[in-house]
């Protein structure tokens, strides 16, 4: 399924101004701090609108302002797994997992979604943790959970903020691996943002370099490395640079 | 840490008892209620004919102005913390504005908005309303008075709820109203009750401005406060078994906005609860 993301928007000092488009690989999406990353998967989301842009999924648009058609976070199809997990720290483990089907158009019973949510946690390989609460789990169980969490509602794009940036080095690599792993068996639409080039380069083939709300660079990581466009990217591919 | 903390001799002593002289001015007064009456005092007090009709009048009020601030004040509190317009904040100063304002000089405010020749008085009395010296005026009193604590300690809480959190919620399927109701309210729940525990205090409190807007009538508008400030003057005993039992209320509530968000956040933080059927379950 292909998707296209086009958004002008300014926020504060943040001129955005992206054009992204991609298929059923992750994209891989880097760029220094503030350069508006968050802010992009949260527009894609739906947080705010865009002043000006269009939101594409497969056949269905999301966002076009010139139409002024927005959809609805809840009507979106996109999964979002945001920095720092945002797990709801009220709710067990499997309820959190299960809020997707407790609510809206996909709400089911009680003991149906516990299954479903069970069986995804299964799947994940962290059933035992159904019953504990988001606290007391390690950032390494809290990143599968709320990947089980968004899988739940079976998104048709996910987009994923620093999945692996509160991770120390031994579950880091680990969960590398897993994620790794579930997004190419997964074979649909994802972004993936991230600061570390190992992870980056783990997680996709397919990399957008955004810097300060503008697209500078687009390519495989072997492209990025041989001909980086910017002082950022040579940064990141551990390559010369000479501006 | 504690070390660069401590201050040099020459300052302590001094600082010491200064701190012990305050605590003795806070404590001593509560000490000497507590022990003022014998029981058989009390049980005398509160078979006065002021205690009952002031203690039900004061409970039924209290009742009616939270929920009335509860009800008006979470959504003014949610749209406070996420609105980051001008507009917005001068709204939260208007709102918090009673905090500062002596509660007889807001007594003397609801007169002129709601007295026979107040701003809304004309039209009040054309519907046959009178609302000066009835139970209503007494709830309105608590609500003013009251609800700037809920309001500003509902907005606070709400502000501590992650941004994402909500955005996940509704990507998840839920409307904006779960996601409220879902995610926001529980989220924010030890601050919610902290805040409804700190406005019933003050409303139960209540006397400067229900004394003047309200008056003192025993069964309309007598709370237990003003019960007190009649009892003074009759019997000394009426007064002492109205005030301890204020006391204990406020210990209740005390322990409620100390005890109750603490609580509600180790709810979340529960070491383990595996088995599936602990306490959480």
């Amino acid at each position: 399924m292909s998707w296209e993301v086009r958004v002008r928007t300014r926020l504060g000092a943040l001129e955005l101004d992206v054009e992204l488009e991609g298929d059923d690989v992750p994209t891989v999406l880097i760029g220094p701090n503030g350069a508006g990353k968050t802010t992009l998967l949260r527009i894609i989301a739906g947080a705010r609108s865009p002043d000006d842009g269009q939101i594409r999924i497969g056949r269905r648009t999301l966002v076009d302002t010139d139409q002024k058609l927005e959809v609805d976070p809840e009507e979106r199809g996109v999964g979002y797994v945001p920095q720092g997990y945002g797990l709801f720290p009220h709710l067990r483990v499997v309820d959190n997992v299960a809020f997707g089907l407790s609510t809206g158009a996909r709400r089911v019973p009680l003991p149906e979604r516990r299954r479903a949510a069970t069986e995804l946690l299964t799947e994940l390989g962290c059933a035992h943790l159904s019953n504990r609460v988001p606290r007391n789990l390690s950032g390494g169980e809290q990143q599968r959970v709320a990947l089980a969490r968004a899988l739940i509602v079976e998104p048709h794009l996910l987009l994923l903020d620093e999945p692996l940036a509160n991770l120390d080095p031994s579950s880091r690599r680990r969960f590398r691996a897993f994620l790794a792993d579930h997004l190419a068996a997964r074979q649909k639409p994802a972004i993936v943002v991230t600061h570390n080039a190992r992870d980056a380069a783990a997680l996709g083939t397919s990399f957008v370099v955004l810097e300060a709300g503008k697209i500078v660079q687009r390519g495989t990581p072997a492209e990025l490395r041989a001909q980086p466009a910017s002082e950022f990217v040579a940064e990141f591919f551990e390559t010369p640079w000479t501006a | 840490m504690r070390g660069s903390r401590k201050l040099p001799v020459f300052v302590s002593f001094p600082a010491r008892a200064l701190g012990l002289a305050l605590l003795g001015i806070l404590v001593l007064p509560l000490l000497a209620l507590a022990l003022a009456s014998s029981p058989a005092e009390l049980a005398a007090g509160v078979r006065h004919s002021l205690f009952l009709p002031a203690l039900s009048l004061s409970a039924r009020t209290t009742l009616v102005s939270l929920t009335i601030v509860l009800i008006t004040g979470t959504p003014l509190a949610w749209w406070l913390a996420v609105t980051a317009s001008r507009t917005a904040r001068v709204i939260e100063v208007l709102v918090v504005l009673p905090i500062v304002i002596p509660p007889a000089v807001l007594g003397v405010a609801l007169l002129q908005g709601f007295g026979q020749s107040g701003l809304l008085g004309p039209s009040l009395a054309l519907l046959g309303v009178q609302v000066p010296f009835t139970t209503t005026a007494v709830v309105l009193a608590q609500i003013v008075v009251s609800a700037p604590f809920y309001v500003e300690s509902a907005a606070i809480a709400f502000r501590k709820v992650d941004v994402d959190l909500m955005l996940v919620a509704r990507t998840l399927g839920a409307s904006p109203s779960a996601a409220f109701f879902r995610v926001a309210i529980p989220v924010a729940l030890p601050g919610l009750l902290g805040g409804a525990a700190l406005s019933c205090a003050r409303s139960i409190g209540e006397f400067g401005a229900t004394l003047l807007f309200a008056g003192n009538l025993p069964g309309t508008t007598q709370t237990m406060p003003l019960a007190i400030y009649m009892a003074l003057e009759s019997d000394v005993r009426a007064a002492l078994a109205i005030s301890l039992v204020l006391a204990a209320i406020g210990l209740v509530l005390l322990f409620v906005v100390r005890v109750g968000p603490a609580a509600l956040s180790a709810r979340d933080r529960r070491p383990d609860d595996t088995d599936g059927g602990g306490a959480y379950a």
